[in-house]
C-alpha cells in the first residue's frame, strides 16, 4: 500500500474534526471524574455499584451468547444451504431490528408477568394461585437477557451473512476434500475467516446492552444505565453519575481494545478480488424442516411475539388521539432518522477511509473514539451536549451583542435546534455507520488502492470511483440501520427536542410512562412499522445473492 | 423516471414544512417546559388558546431533565413556564434559582398557602395521594385503618407489593417520614418493609394493582389516581380495580402522604405577562375541573367539583409535611433505600 502523501492528511484532519464533535459528550463525562461528589461516589461504592457493575457484565455477556446462538447458525443457513423459505428468511430475519428492545421488554413482560394473560390462563385452567407453581420470572436479569438477545440478534446475523457469502468456494471446497463434514467446515473455516465481522457486530451489541435503559428498567434489573440514572436523578448527583459512566466507558474501551488485539494477530483483507460464490446445498425432509424452524424461532420471539400483542392492545384500547397527532409524528420522526442517517454515513466513510489511508495508529484511534459514544445511555449524551453547545450559544449571543448592539439577540441558535438532537444522534449511532463501512473497506484489497494511485488517481478520487462504487450495499446499509436505530430512540429525543416536536418515541414515552401500555401500542406500532418499511424496501438491494448463485 | 422525482420531492417538501414550523411563529406565545403527560393537558393548552389568543409550545420530559435544560440554557433560555409534578424538584428549582417571584391576587386568592411558595415562586396546581391497595379477598373488610408503619408487622410478611425505589414517588414518602420522624425511625421502617416485600419491586403502580388483583401479594403502595383510572379503563383493568379496595393510611396520626404538581415563572421567561396568565389559567375552576375529572387528581382549589369516582374514595387526612422537606431530604431517602435494599 502506498503511503499517505501530504494532501491525505486532509483526511486525518477531517476525521479528527468529526471525532472531536462526536466526542463533546464523551469528553463532559470524563471530564467529572475528579469531581468531589460529597460522599456519593463512596455510598454507591459500598451499596449498589458491585450489583450496577456484575448485572452490566452479565447481561452483555449473556445477550452476546444468545445472539451469537441465534446469528451466526441462522446466517450459515441461509447462505450455505436451500431449505423452505430461506429465499424470505434471508432478509425477513433482520426485521426485529425494527422493534425497539424497550417495546419487545414492554409486550414481552405484558404477556409472562404473573398478573398477564399466560400465567392467568394457566391460573384458571389449574386453579392454582400464588406460590403453587413455578414460572420462569420475566422481570428478571435473565428475562432481561432473552429480551435483548432476541432484539439484538440481527446485527449479528447482518455481520454474518455478509461475511459467509463473501468467502470463496474454493476455501469451502479445500476443507470438504481434507475430509472436514458441513460442521467441522463451518468451524474450522467458515468461522476464522468470518471472525473480524462477528467480532465487529458482537461489540455493537455489547455496546447497546451497556447503553440500554428502557428494557432493564422494566426487567427491573439494576445496571450501569439505570444506575447513572437513579444517581443523577435520586442523589442529584450529575457527578457522580457522570463517573459512573466513565465506568461504563472504561468497560467498553477494555472489550473494543481487546477486538483490536484480536484483529492485529492477522490481515483480513481479501487477497483477489475475484471469488468464486459458495454453492448451495439443499436441505430436503426433516432436515430442511429444522433449518426452517430454526430460522423462524428469533422471528417469533423477537417481531412475532411483540407485534402482536400491540396489534391485540391497540385494538382492545388504541391511541384514541392517534388520527389527530400522528400524521406531525410521523413526519418528524422521519425527518430525523433521514436526516441523522445521511449525515451518519458521510462521516463515517471520512473516519473509516482515514483508518485506511493512515495504517498507524492516529486512524485508528480516532475511529474508536467514534464508536465509543455507542455505550453512552442517551441522557448522559444530551447533558454533556447540552453544557458544550450552551456554552458557544452564550458566547455566540456575546459576539453577536458586541458588533451590533440592540439587535435581538440571536438565541440558543444550537442548543436550542434541532442541531442538538443531531448531533447527539451522530455521537450515539456514527458507532453503526463505522462498523458497517470498516466491514467493507476490510473487504476491500489493498492493491485496489495501490493501483488507483500508481494509476495518478488521487486519494479523494479514488474513494469517489474505486471504493465508493464497490461499497454501494454497505453504504445502504449502515443509512438504514442507522435510519432504524434513530427513529426508535427515545433518551436523548426527549432531552435535546426543540419546543413542539415530537417524534412516534415521545408519544408513546408519553403514554407508557403514565402506565398506559395498551394507548401506547397504537404508536409502538407506527414505529415498528416506520423501521420495517427501510429493511423490507432495500431487502432486495441487500441481497447478497447475484442471480447466478441460484441453488443448485 | 418523473414520477419517482415528483414523488420525492413532495415527501421533501412536506418533510421540510416540519423543520420551518419550528422556527416561524410571529403570534403571542407561552412557552411550557412540563413535567405532565397527560392527554388532558393538550386540553387544557387548546382552551388556554382559544380564551387568550396566546399559543403554548411545550416541551415535555422529566423534571430533572428539564431542570438541567434550564440551567444550561441560562439567560437565553426560551422558557416561560416549569410545571413539575414533585414538590421536592419545585423545591430544587427554587434552590437552583429557576423561577421569579409573582404576584397575583388571583393566585394568592385560590391555592391555599400551604399549596405555594411564600415568596410566588411556586404554585401547586393538584394533588396525589399514596395510599393502599388492598386485596377485597384476602384482607378482611373489617380492616379499614392502616398506617404505613403497619405494613411492616410480621403479619404482612410477603404481601407487601411496591416499585422501584427509582421512582420519585416512593422518595418523597420515604422524605416526608425522614422530616417527621427522622432519618434513624425511616431506615428501619424501609428495612422492615423490604423483609415483608411479595416480590422484587418491579413495574409501575398499575402494575402493582393488577398484582394484588392476580393474587401475587396482598397491599400495594400506589398513587390513588391508578386506581381511580384503572376504574374507568379496560374491561381487564376494570376487573382488576374491582377486586382491591383503597385505603387511606395513618388517618387517625399524620395523615396520608400528599405530593402535588406545580408551576412557577422562570427567572428569564421572555413572555413574563402571559406566564403569569397561563399559571393564572391552569388554578381557574375550568382547568381545576379538568385536572379532576381527565386525571382524577384532586384540585387544590377548594369548592371546585370533584369526580364520581374521586367522591366515593371520600374525604381524608393528608400529611401537612412542608412541600420543601420533600426536596430536602430526598437525596437521603435514595441513600436510605439503598441501604436497605430496597431496589
Amino acid at each position: 500500500m502506498i503511503r499517505a502523501r501530504g494532501i491525505d492528511r486532509w483526511w486525518l484532519s477531517a476525521s479528527l474534526l468529526v471525532a472531536c464533535v462526536v466526542a463533546v459528550p464523551v469528553a463532559g463525562v470524563l471530564a467529572s471524574i475528579g469531581a468531589e461528589t460529597g460522599g456519593v461516589w463512596a455510598h454507591l461504592a459500598s451499596t449498589r455499584l458491585p450489583d450496577y457493575l456484575a448485572n452490566t457484565l452479565l447481561l452483555a455477556a449473556g445477550v452476546c451468547v444468545i445472539a451469537a446462538v441465534l446469528g451466526i447458525p441462522a446466517a450459515w443457513l441461509v447462505t450455505m444451504y436451500d431449505f423452505p423459505g430461506r429465499r424470505t428468511l434471508s432478509w425477513a430475519l433482520l426485521l426485529p431490528l425494527a422493534v425497539p428492545a424497550y417495546l419487545a421488554a414492554y409486550a414481552l413482560t405484558d404477556l409472562l408477568q404473573f398478573s398477564g394473560p399466560v400465567q392467568s390462563f394457566l391460573r384458571e385452567l389449574t386453579g392454582w394461585t400464588a406460590g403453587d407453581y413455578w414460572f420462569p420470572e420475566i422481570r428478571s436479569l435473565p428475562g432481561a437477557i432473552v429480551i435483548l438477545g432476541f432484539s439484538l440478534y440481527p446485527y449479528v446475523f447482518f455481520g454474518a451473512r455478509a461475511a459467509f457469502g463473501e468467502q470463496s468456494q474454493g476455501l469451502l471446497d479445500a476443507s470438504r476434500t481434507l475430509g472436514c463434514g458441513p460442521v467441522r467446515t463451518a468451524m474450522r473455516v467458515g468461522l476464522p475467516v468470518a471472525r473480524p465481522a462477528l467480532i465487529g457486530s458482537l461489540a455493537l451489541v455489547m455496546m447497546e446492552c451497556v447503553a440500554d435503559f428502557g428494557a432493564v428498567e422494566h426487567c427491573a434489573v439494576d445496571t450501569l444505565a439505570t444506575g447513572i440514572y437513579r444517581t443523577w436523578l435520586g442523589l442529584g448527583s450529575l457527578d457522580a453519575a457522570a463517573q459512573l459512566s466513565s465506568v461504563a466507558l472504561t468497560v467498553v474501551f477494555v472489550l473494543l481494545v481487546a477486538e483490536l488485539l484480536t484483529r492485529r494477530k492477522a490481515r483480513f483483507n481479501r487477497s483477489t478480488a475475484k471469488h468464486i460464490a459458495p454453492r448451495r446445498v439443499r436441505l430436503s425432509g426433516t432436515r430442511g424442516a429444522l433449518a426452517t424452524v430454526f430460522c423462524i424461532f428469533p422471528l417469533t420471539i423477537g417481531l412475532l411475539l411483540p407485534v402482536g400483542r400491540f396489534v391485540y392492545l391497540s385494538v382492545l384500547a388504541g391511541d384514541a388521539r392517534a388520527g389527530e397527532l400522528f400524521l406531525p409524528l410521523i413526519r418528524n420522526t422521519l425527518l430525523l432518522g433521514i436526516i441523522a442517517a445521511a449525515i451518519c454515513v458521510v462521516l463515517a466513510i471520512c473516519v473509516t477511509y482515514a483508518s485506511r489511508l493512515h495504517r498507524g495508529r492516529c486512524g485508528t484511534v480516532l475511529r474508536e473514539v467514534c464508536r465509543s459514544g455507542y455505550a453512552l445511555p442517551g441522557p448522559v449524551i444530551a447533558i454533556g451536549l447540552l453544557s458544550v453547545l450552551g456554552w458557544v450559544d452564550h458566547r455566540l449571543n456575546d459576539a453577536q451583542s458586541a458588533l451590533l448592539p440592540g439587535a435581538p439577540p440571536l438565541g440558543l441558535v444550537l442548543s436550542g435546534s434541532i442541531v442538538a438532537v443531531l448531533i447527539g444522534y451522530q455521537t450515539r449511532f456514527l458507532a453503526i455507520g463505522v462498523t458497517t463501512l470498516q466491514g467493507a473497506f476490510d473487504r476491500a484489497p489493498a492493491k485496489m488502492d495501490d493501483a488507483s494511485r500508481t494509476l495518478g488517481a488521487g486519494s479523494l478520487r479514488t474513494l469517489l470511483s474505486v471504493h465508493l462504487p464497490m461499497m454501494k450495499l454497505s453504504i445502504l446499509t449502515a443509512g438504514m440501520l442507522v435510519f432504524v436505530d434513530v427513529i426508535k430512540e427515545l433518551p436523548a429525543t426527549l432531552m435535546l427536542r426543540p419546543f413542539n416536536f415530537d417524534t412516534l418515541a415521545v408519544r408513546v414515552y408519553q403514554l407508557a410512562s403514565d402506565e398506559r401500555l395498551p394507548e401506547a401500542s397504537t404508536g409502538a406500532l407506527a414505529i415498528i412499522v416506520l423501521g420495517l418499511l427501510p429493511v423490507v424496501l432495500l431487502h432486495r438491494v441487500l441481497d447478497p445473492e447475484p442471480s447466478d448463485r441460484r441453488a443448485i | 423516471m418523473l414520477r419517482p422525482f415528483a414523488a420525492f420531492v413532495l415527501i421533501a417538501l412536506w418533510l421540510g414544512q416540519a423543520a420551518t414550523a419550528v422556527t416561524a411563529e410571529q403570534q403571542p406565545v407561552v412557552n411550557v417546559y412540563s413535567a405532565r403527560h397527560y392527554d388532558t393537558d393538550d386540553e387544557l393548552y387548546k382552551r388556554f388558546t382559544e380564551q387568550t389568543g396566546i399559543q403554548v409550545r411545550v416541551i415535555e420530559g422529566k423534571s430533572d431533565e428539564l431542570l438541567a435544560r434550564l440551567k444550561r440554557e441560562g439567560e437565553f433560555s426560551p422558557a416561560d413556564v416549569l410545571i413539575t409534578v414533585d414538590a421536592g424538584r419545585l423545591h430544587k428549582a427554587v434552590e437552583e434559582g429557576v423561577f421569579q417571584p409573582i404576584e397575583s391576587t388571583d393566585l394568592e386568592a385560590r391555592v391555599p398557602a400551604t399549596l405555594r411558595h411564600p415568596d410566588g415562586l411556586w404554585f401547586g396546581l393538584s394533588k396525589r395521594a399514596r395510599v393502599l391497595a388492598v386485596s377485597r379477598e384476602r384482607v378482611d373488610d373489617s380492616v379499614t385503618q392502616l398506617n404505613y408503619e403497619d405494613l411492616t408487622k410480621p403479619d404482612w410478611k410477603g404481601r407487601v407489593l411496591v416499585r422501584s425505589s427509582s421512582n420519585i414517588y416512593n422518595q418523597s414518602m420515604v422524605a416526608s417520614m425522614i422530616a417527621t420522624d427522622g432519618p434513624e425511625a425511616a431506615q428501619a421502617w424501609c428495612g422492615a418493609l423490604v423483609e415483608n416485600f411479595a416480590r422484587r419491586p418491579q413495574g409501575g403502580d398499575r402494575d402493582q394493582i393488577a398484582a394484588v388483583a392476580a393474587g401475587e401479594g396482598d397491599v400495594a403502595i400506589v398513587n390513588h389516581y391508578y386506581y381511580a383510572r384503572m376504574l374507568t379503563g379496560t374491561p381487564q383493568e376494570q376487573e382488576a380495580a374491582s377486586k382491591v379496595r383503597i385505603i387511606f393510611p395513618n388517618q387517625d396520626e399524620r395523615g396520608t402522604h400528599v405530593n402535588i404538581s406545580g408551576a412557577g415563572v422562570v427567572r428569564s421567561a421572555p413572555n413574563r405577562e402571559n406566564a403569569v396568565r397561563f399559571i393564572e389559567f391552569l388554578a381557574s375552576e375550568e382547568a381545576q375541573k379538568v385536572f379532576a375529572g381527565g386525571n382524577q387528581e384532586y384540585p387544590v382549589v377548594e369548592d371546585v367539583s370533584i369526580t364520581s369516582v374521586l367522591s366515593e374514595l371520600g374525604p381524608f387526612r393528608s400529611d401537612s409535611v412542608n412541600a420543601t422537606d420533600l426536596g430536602v431530604y430526598n437525596r437521603e431517602a435514595v441513600m436510605i433505600m439503598d441501604r436497605v435494599g430496597w431496589r
